[in-house]
């Protein structure tokens, strides 16, 4: 069967997957098939008992229901053979209706009748048709409740194995670098670890069961065909191919069809998505008339494209019931003329025709579901590529044991780089005494970002080290460094949970009291209690009930609880209403209270009383000391610190620009 | 709403429609006459041993196979004409539809609801159009095509369809209504999975400083665990059906053959026509069956309907008039708010209540107060994004609703506060503000908007991609993008939505200081979030609670206004006010 295409290194191994190689879509193409696959059924590896039961029950259940039609023919033949009887004079033996029939030169009908079995006159045997009605009862009612059987346990073991491999990617992503996270699109990661592992699971659910049932049917049913006829098998066998050339023929095509369908209606969704965010721009600018030009434009392209896809794929089925029905025509007329010579029952031609068509369906089965197999095959290998990443690197197998209350933070010679050629920190040297707060401030891009991942060690320094009193942080364990440290972002995560939770996030074992005081700590107190359900109030996916100041003191409240000995704040600047942005900085001030902190600055008013301010440009530190110390510098600060409040340095004439002083 | 869905959109397809019903009914007929002639062949051919009549019935048989894959393609072909030119109309006409809304209709339905109706929901009723075209109108011709033939065949054994067509449909349908809702909690279980997972990666950084690393994983394997659980409850189900139904049709064949043994062997019926009617029983049950099957995807799809049908018949709040008013031959993009209120519909309280200020031409105006205090519906009335609902906005001394928004727009460039760039190029994205803008009007307005160094650094510069929303460059750079877009129109009036929020002060103050130079005569209107960006307009408007609490100068307001000196208080030291 694989003639035509699928002549690839390893034949033996691809025989058993019948059509389905021939059916391999451009769309979404497995790279490695078989090893993937290989490495895929290995999930199974523990359920393998479970797997035995259910192929034996399969096996069962098909074996009997195909064996099903061929005992119910044992009763058209009773049925027939009575008929006949009753058609015949009575009072005569079987031989001598058959003499009868060939003295009258009808030779074909005597032959048919001494292939029968029956006694003239008698009429219908209903004991005998009884005890086959029964037998063939008793078969089906076995198969059907072998194949239920089969199916639950099938479902179970696959559900537990897709459980299984949810953990795994998920622990996964617990043990990669930071460094990865920060390298590949969030949006695209997040679609393998959902989209990709659904579409494994579906897969997996529909195509175990699915090619088990149709492969076991195709050789049961094959069997039975050769056992009755071999000639009609034969003529059976002929759709195989021609099943085949179509299949392969249309899919062809239509998955190129497909393609283009599902390019048009990306690009159509795109510019819906587009046109509808973009909505006041559009109107503004005076755009809605070209946008709906192009929305024409490409939406007749989706239906172009879909149209030609539905059409085609939507052949293969009348296609495929045409050659159903040839296989039924040569039956019919060739085991009618089988029968009417005597060289077979009427019985068996009604069981081939069940056969016949038994046989045409799963084969159309296997066929659709190679395409099923490869697009979860193709996902399978992006979630494997997930997990073949490398683990970030772990930690001393003897960690450092610094003191509970080491605060003390140093950089000695730290540099730094993302990509070898481009430095982000350059030798960067700087002491931070316990309890004292170093605030940094400089433009975006400048490393500001960068010098808190290094505490945290989200990622490690490329040369020098970075010092706990004295200890390099690379000598203790990440877990014990990151519970020393609490961290403040701009970016305010907080997950679906009750407000009460999100605060406990970083001591889950906290007191009720020990909760409303972080809270009450940091402004939070204040405003939960004109919601609905105070501490208990569910935030939702993107938090949406709360403003993104309120959110901020949130994660200010979880700092205080968690209650680090060293601090890291990211000043939020957008989008939070100055009133609550007040509470946010009086919230920061008192978080900083005993501990040594980081500040990175948006705002230069708020880290006047900094021990330290470190002016950073370009990865390097340009300027270091107290508030006043830096502005008699008259340097990078300086300059800064006059930027905020005057309309400066452009490039021409300061004069023009004093006209109206700002926007 | 999904009935008048249809109606709506299949009115004009009636001719297909018909199409498809007739040679759905030819290919009925055709697949309901092959047993027959089966039977024939058997009754007249074999029993006789007549081999010349087998032969000439299976040539028809031949013919009318033919025929019926004919007849099929042809349904097909039509089908899907009908099916995706139905999905094209829908979503053509909801497309044009949610573009002609205002901006209140857009937040009442939120942007990203609208393009989901837009997309899949259309997607689900297209489905069920094309799976009616398809199988929906077969199955019900061929069940009751079926019928008619086996009673036709008179073997007395018609009472046994009156049992196993209602029997399949009870089976299948009991199993059915149970999976649709199992369907429903399958998927919220699936959705809080990846939404754990989507918490995870958002706070990744979050969740390794706070080491909760184990606590998470106890998180997900509760979600994925629940997953799992609801799989094995939907499984089981689905289990059960495929079973159930062979047996069905099993135990009905054999229940043929022993009752039509009694019909033979009385001589009521001859063995071939015992063969159609098997033949028959089974097409009818297969078409119960597809027909019950189809009946799932209606609650979906009807729930689609309901949410497009929504967004259909909501009209746009604002409207251009019958007669506009012609531009005043000199315009100098003066703006007056006359005792202007503004109340979202449905809403109890007024959003904006009573406002009267004019912002002179060329003039700067400063409008500043906390969250919700109604600073961005109040600029969106300028654009007309909202009309107001009490009291006259007056541009040039002409009601804004007056005027053809288009004469309007033109008029006036928006900078949003979400900074939105479009799929395209940099150069795409700013002649979005003029179609004939050149190379160099282009650098100009990116010059002055602070943009000019960093697009010199992109790849290919004005022609640099700029991918959908804009993701591929930081806030900052979107939001200076942005502002040289409406440079580009060269707009008498300037409206900045909160529009420096992601600038670094340097930047700021550069922007602000190009702006004042090189656009003297524009009138400007200015949300701010910083005290510094605004403090030297011409005129502060202090907003709160949609009231006008202040209006003056910086000093002044400083002085006299306890709301203002507390915002500035807030973000600057007394002594850096002063």
């Amino acid at each position: 069967m694989s003639e035509s295409k699928s002549n690839q290194p390893n034949p033996p191994q691809r025989g058993h997957r019948g059509p389905g190689a021939m059916m391999q879509g451009p769309a979404e193409k497995a790279q490695n098939f078989l090893p993937s696959v290989k490495r895929l059924l290995k999930n199974f590896r523990n359920e393998v008992k479970s797997l035995i039961t259910v192929l034996i029950l399969g096996i069962v259940s098909v074996a009997l229901s195909v064996t099903g039609p061929k005992i119910l023919g044992e009763g058209t033949n009773i049925i027939f053979a009575g008929f006949m009887s009753n058609q015949v004079p009575p009072g005569m033996t079987k031989q001598d209706v058959i003499d009868m029939l060939i003295a009258q030169g009808n030779l074909d009908q005597a032959e048919m009748l001494k292939a029968m079995d029956f006694v003239p006159g008698e009429g219908i045997d209903f004991q005998r048709l009884g005890i086959v009605i029964l037998t063939v009862l008793t078969i089906y009612l076995v198969s059907a409740l072998a194949g239920w059987l089969q199916a639950r346990i099938l479902n179970v073991v696959i559900q537990r194995s897709m459980h299984q491999m949810r953990l795994e990617v998920e622990d996964k992503i617990h043990r990669l670098p930071l460094s990865y996270f920060d390298k590949v699109q969030r949006g695209e990661l997040l679609s393998r670890v959902t989209n990709d592992v659904d579409n494994i699971g579906q897969t997996m659910q529909q195509s175990m069961s699915q090619v088990l049932a149709s492969l076991l049917t195709v050789i049961g049913v094959l069997g039975m065909m050769f056992w009755i006829s071999p000639l009609l098998a034969v003529i059976a066998l002929v759709t195989i191919p021609l099943t085949l050339v179509i299949t392969v023929i249309i899919a062809k095509r239509s998955q190129k069809l497909f393609a283009a369908q599902w390019k048009a209606t990306g690009v159509l969704n795109a510019r819906v998505e587009e046109t509808f965010s973009g909505h006041s721009i559009v109107k503004v600018f005076g755009h809605q008339k070209e946008v709906e030009a192009n929305f024409e434009t490409e939406n007749e392209e989706v239906y172009r494209a879909s149209f030609g896809a539905q059409f085609l794929s939507g052949i293969i089925m009348p296609a495929m019931m045409f050659v159903g029905n040839l296989v039924y025509v040569a039956i019919a007329v060739v085991g009618g003329i089988q029968v009417a010579g005597g060289l077979m029952s009427i019985g068996d031609v009604q069981a081939f025709i069940q056969y016949s068509r038994q046989f045409t369906q799963p084969l159309s089965q296997l066929g659709s579901m190679a395409n099923l197999l490869q697009s979860g095959v193709a996902s399978a290998e992006r979630v494997f590529e997930l997990l073949d990443e490398p683990d970030e690197s772990s930690d001393p197998d003897n960690p450092a044991k610094v003191s509970e209350n080491a605060s003390k933070l140093a950089f000695e010679d730290v540099s730094f780089r993302y990509e070898a050629d481009k430095p982000l920190i350059e030798s960067l040297n700087l002491e931070v005494n316990p309890g004292s707060t170093v605030a940094i401030v400089g433009p975006t891009g400048a490393g500001k970002t960068t010098l808190v991942n290094l505490v945290m060690r989200f990622y490690d320094v490329t040369s020098g080290k970075i010092t706990l009193d004295g200890t390099d942080i690379r000598e203790m364990s990440r877990d014990d460094l990151r519970s020393r440290t609490g961290m403040v972002l701009q970016d305010t995560w907080l997950f679906a949970g009750t407000i009460r939770e999100n605060i406990a996030y970083g001591r889950p074992d906290a007191t009720e009291e020990e909760i409303v005081a972080a809270a009450t700590a940091a402004y939070v107190d204040r405003f939960v209690h004109a919601l609905p359900d105070g501490y208990d109030t569910m935030l939702d996916d993107e938090a949406t009930n709360l403003s993104a100041g309120e959110r901020q003191l949130v994660t200010i409240a979880r700092a205080f609880l968690a209650d680090p000995r060293i601090l890291i704040l990211d000043e939020a600047t957008s989008s939070v209403d100055t009133r609550t942005e007040l509470l946010i900085q009086r919230a920061m001030v008192r978080l900083r209270e005993d501990r040594t902190s980081f500040v990175i600055a948006h705002r230069l008013s708020t880290i006047r009383d900094a021990d330290t301010i470190v002016v950073m440009e370009s990865g390097s530190i340009v300027e270091q000391g107290n508030h006043e110390e830096l502005l008699g510098n008259k340097g990078a600060y300086f300059n800064l610190y006059n930027a905020q409040f005057e309309a400066p340095i452009e490039d021409e004439t300061p004069t023009e620009t004093i006209s109206i002083p700002t926007v | 709403m999904l009935g008048k869905l249809l109606v709506r959109f299949l009115k004009s397809k009636w001719a297909l429609i018909i199409a498809i019903i007739v040679f759905q009914t030819g290919q009925s007929i055709a697949a309901l006459w092959l047993p027959t002639l089966n039977a024939d062949i058997i009754d007249d051919g074999v029993v006789v041993g007549d081999i010349a009549y087998i032969w000439s019935t299976g040539g028809i048989m031949l013919l009318i196979s033919l025929a019926q894959v004919i007849c099929s393609v042809i349904a097909v072909y039509f089908g899907a004409r009908l099916a995706m030119g139905f999905g094209r109309d829908l979503r053509a006409s909801l497309f044009n539809k949610v573009v002609s809304y205002s901006q209140q209709e857009i937040g009442q339905f939120g942007a990203p609801s609208l393009i989901t109706r837009n997309t899949n929901d259309v997607q689900q009723v297209q489905m069920l159009v094309q799976m009616t075209a398809t199988m929906m109108i077969s199955a019900p011709i061929m069940a009751t095509g079926g019928v008619i033939m086996a009673i036709r065949q008179d073997v007395g054994l018609s009472w046994l369809m009156a049992v196993a067509m209602p029997l399949l449909l009870i089976v299948v349908a009991a199993i059915a209504i149970r999976l649709v809702p199992s369907f429903t909690k399958m998927q919220k279980r699936i959705d809080r999975v990846n939404q754990v997972l989507r918490e995870q990666l958002s706070g990744i950084r979050v969740v390794r400083a706070f080491v909760r690393e184990r606590e998470e994983k106890t998180r997900f394997f509760k979600a994925s665990g629940d997953v799992m659980e609801m799989g094995v409850v939907t499984g089981n189900l689905m289990a059960l059906m495929f079973p159930v139904v062979m047996l069905v049709m099993n135990v009905s064949t054999v229940a043929i053959i022993w009752f039509g043994g009694f019909q033979v062997d009385s001589g009521d019926a001859q063995i071939g026509t015992l063969f159609a009617f098997l033949s028959y029983m089974m097409q009818i049950l297969m078409s119960v069956m597809m027909a019950t099957f189809m009946f799932i995807m209606i609650p979906r799809a009807a729930v689609s309907a309901k949410r497009i049908g929504e967004a259909l018949e909501t009209e746009p709040s604002v409207t251009s008039p019958a007669k506009p008013v012609a531009l005043p031959a000199t315009t100098s993009g003066k703006i007056e708010f006359e005792n202007v209120s503004f109340t979202y519909p449905g809403a109890e309280d007024a959003v904006l209540h009573n406002l009267t200020f004019t912002v002179n031409p060329g003039e700067t105006t400063a409008i500043i107060g906390s969250t919700g205090s109604g600073k961005t519906t109040l600029i969106g009335l300028v654009p007309r994004l909202f009309d107001a609902t009490e009291g006259r906005v007056l541009i040039d001394g002409v009601d804004a609703r007056d005027y053809d928004p288009n004469d309007l727009w033109q008029r006036i460039g928006l900078i949003p506060q979400r900074a939105f760039l479009f799929s395209g190029t940099v150069a795409s994205n700013l002649r979005y503000g003029g179609e004939n803008a050149t190379d160099e009007d282009l650098w100009r307005a990116l010059k002055i908007a602070q943009a000019e160094d960093f697009v010199k650094q992109m790849p290919g510069e004005l022609d640099a991609e700029i991918s959908q929303g804009g993701t591929n460059v930081s806030g900052g750079q979107r939001q200076r993008l942005s502002i040289a877009r409406a440079l580009v129109k060269d707009p008498e009036i300037l409206i900045f939505d909160d529009s420096f929020s992601a600038l670094d002060l340097r930047t700021d103050a550069a922007l602000r200081a190009a702006i004042n130079k090189k656009l003297p005569h524009t009138t400007r209107l200015v949300v701010a979030q910083r005290v510094s960006t605004i403090q030297n307009a011409d005129q502060i408007i202090v907003l709160e609670h949609g009231r006008i609490v202040g209006v003056g100068k910086h000093e002044d307001l400083l002085e006299t206004n306890e709301t203002y000196r507390e915002i500035v208080e807030s973000q600057l030291s007394a002594e850096e006010a002063a």
